[in-house]
């Protein structure tokens, strides 16, 4: 089912990338095949597999259950919004929580992993910015 | 002798100071992320790679770096083989094989050295392989045209699930993902905006050191979540016993075995679609039936069938750099990512390569050399130090190297965007690994992309139009006809050879069990 599901999304993406490469606009420099030829083929490539897979689906994946893809969905959010807040509370902070949270679902306790969420953003600022130099993201503290 | 005196050059420039340094950290962690079971060469190549970068590093330094960081880690991955069943790395699963009934009787110890000496003696003559064969092949790339490369392209990605790819569909549909990706950005040939949809962060395209490290570490992480898998690899310290060097006696009765598994697995590094995993599983079926046809002593602790594998999947890391540096052609996910390295420092891979930057090739292939030597030191009598490495648990590790990638990245680039864009492509990795779906030919869809369009348009340019071109030179029908049969034997072969792979590894685990059990 997953397979056929995913068939479908695979189709539509081809639909998509077919639909994007016809409005990709000429330019003033031109060569013989233009610059749409090769997307039609990685399209056309994508519809033929995902037909097949459609067609052919193999055996069900082993999904996690409810709470584990929560977990998933939980963690994928906690390091998007790493992302956003590394230009907002700066490097050291920010990945003070993010370790904290990933060390938290993988097992660690409360008080253990803020601790070792401490420990990593120390760690790294030391390593990588002190002593290697590396810039890392400012916040309004400087670190 | 241009050979020797082009080797001495190399030699000149890896035994400075930085490099030899470079050169020791890099074996150091590469035998680490080798060892840690969920840490690959791959994944830990690409970790590595930004963070090289934004250090300022220069070409030959950073090449030095990350390539001992491979070779590390095909050492490091039978640590975890030989003490906890576990292989570290994929290659390293027939190691188990031998490896592990070896530590249950004892003789940990004495695995552990004598596989340090078989990876050392398979990457050692593995090198000399590369040293002899590269030169050659870059005599027969000059003769390559743009429809040859173009064909060649398509070999790459045709063979690239191997002989033991499950599904060709999957494996064809992951290729035209990660071409359909390189188009995003600007046109190389005519400057049109494709796929950009007026968005400025990807006028640029996608880089693809942000999807390689996403699509491997980030989506490492959400495994491991997925499974609460935060526990440590090793639940005390193993004990190694008091053997830690090889007895020359069983040394001397695998000369043969030695042999053979050098030669097979450096092919089938060499070889498109094989890679070090099926070196070390033809290896070790070779090995076996020669020996042992019966099956009186491998699977039960043969020290033979320790080393068979072990050296053959060495060899082919060896070996696998073959095509890679001299037609910039991976043909696995671990040289994917070292060629990522070399295009990010603008150097195009290739037969022009060995004539624009010959300090380059020379020098690495020197420092491979130099490596070798380290990682032979750092693993017979520093073993003890990388078995502890397996006690930290992975509710700590994991955490620390998802932000590293992020610093990386970050680093790299600067832009907060991109760490958001690597989270994406983490979580699509993780849903396409579900899935079933191959996730290194998206990167070396990603990494060659632009390459292939490049090429075609050159044949089409020159043959004004005419497709025909792609294959009207012997050496292209060739071409084409490796990658047509390299797609069409593993739909009838590919899932009884890693039947069988996988059939090999489960039977210790249900003896293992078994006998717990008693």
């Amino acid at each position: 089912m997953s397979d056929r599901i995913f068939g479908f999304f695979g189709l539509a993406l081809a639909a998509f990338y077919f639909w994007a490469t016809s409005i990709i606009p000429d330019s003033f420099m031109i060569d013989v095949v233009g610059p749409r030829a090769f997307p039609y083929i990685v399209g056309t490539v994508l519809a033929i597999c995902s037909l097949y897979i459609l067609l052919r689906p193999d055996a069900e994946p082993d999904w996690p259950n409810l709470t584990n893809f929560i977990e998933i969905i939980f963690a994928t959010a906690v390091m998007f919004l790493y992302g956003w807040a590394l230009s907002k509370i700066g490097f050291v902070i920010a990945t003070i929580f993010a370790t904290a949270y990933l060390s938290w679902r993988l097992g660690t306790k409360p008080l253990g992993s803020l601790i070792t969420g401490v420990a990593t953003s120390a760690g790294i600022y030391l390593v990588f910015h002190l002593i290697l130099g590396l810039s890392l993201a400012k916040g309004p503290l400087g670190f | 002798m241009e050979i020797f005196s082009n080797l001495a050059d190399g030699f000149a420039i890896a035994l400075s100071v930085q490099n030899l340094l470079l050169a020791l950290l890099g074996c150091f962690l590469g035998t680490l992320m080798g060892a840690l079971p969920g840490l690959g060469p791959a994944n830990g190549v690409a970790i590595l790679i930004p963070i090289a970068f934004t250090l300022g590093l220069g070409p030959i330094p950073s090449m030095i770096l990350l390539t001992s960081v491979y070779y590390g880690a095909m050492y490091g991955g039978r640590i975890s083989s030989i003490l906890l069943n576990i292989p570290g790395d994929e290659p390293a699963m027939m190691t188990c094989l031998d490896g592990h009934p070896m530590a249950l009787q004892g003789k940990a110890g004495e695995a552990l050295a004598l596989s340090g000496v078989a990876s050392f003696t398979g990457d050692f003559f593995g090198t000399c392989g590369l040293v002899l064969l590269a030169p050659q092949l870059v005599k027969v790339a000059l003769l390559f045209g743009p429809g040859e490369y173009f064909a060649l392209f398509t070999m790459a990605f045709a063979t690239l699930g191997g002989l033991t790819a499950s599904n060709q569909a999957k494996s064809a549909f992951a290729a035209a993902l990660g071409l359909g990706i390189a188009m995003i950005g600007s046109d190389s040939q005519t400057g049109s905006e494709r796929f950009t949809f007026d968005h400025i962060h990807l006028y640029d395209g996608i880089d693809f050191l942000i999807a390689i490290v996403g699509l491997f570490a980030i989506s490492e992480v959400l495994i491991f979540i997925e499974h609460h898998q935060g526990g440590a690899a090793a639940k005390s310290r193993s004990k190694i016993g008091r053997h830690r060097w090889p007895e020359f006696r069983v040394l001397k009765r695998s000369i043969g075995t030695i042999a053979r598994s050098t030669t097979i697995g450096f092919l089938a590094g060499v070889l498109p679609g094989a890679g070090a995993s099926l070196g070390s599983f033809l290896s070790y079926s070779v090995e076996k039936n020669l020996v042992d046809p019966e099956g009186k002593t491998f699977g039960k602790g043969d020290p033979r069938g320790l080393i068979a594998p072990e050296v053959g999947n060495n060899a082919a890391a060896a070996g696998a750099l073959v095509p890679m540096l001299a037609l910039g052609v991976p043909g696995s996910g671990t040289t994917a990512v070292l060629l990522a390295v070399l295009l990010q420092l603008n150097i195009t891979p290739g037969p022009l390569l060995f004539s624009n930057n010959p300090d380059v090739v020379w020098s690495l292939i020197a420092a491979l050399f130099i490596g070798n030597f380290m990682l032979l030191a750092l693993n017979l009598p520093l073993v003890g130090l990388f078995t502890r490495v397996l006690l930290i648990p992975t509710r700590i590790l994991m955490p620390v190297v998802a932000m590293i990638s992020f610093v990386g990245i970050y680093g790299l680039t600067g832009s907060t965007f991109d760490v958001m864009m690597m989270v994406g492509f983490g979580f699509a990795g993780w849903g396409l690994r579900k899935l079933g779906f191959p996730l290194v030919p998206v990167i070396l869809g990603i990494l060659l992309g632009n390459e292939m369009e490049v090429n075609m348009r050159r044949a089409l340019q020159i043959s004004d139009g005419d497709w025909s071109i792609f294959v009207s030179s012997p050496l292209a029908i060739g071409i084409w006809v490796v990658a047509i049969i390299g797609f069409v034997l593993p739909i009838f072969f590919g899932k009884k050879v890693k039947k069988q792979m996988h059939a090999d590894h489960s039977k210790i685990v249900v003896e293992e069990v078994d006998k717990g059990e008693d």
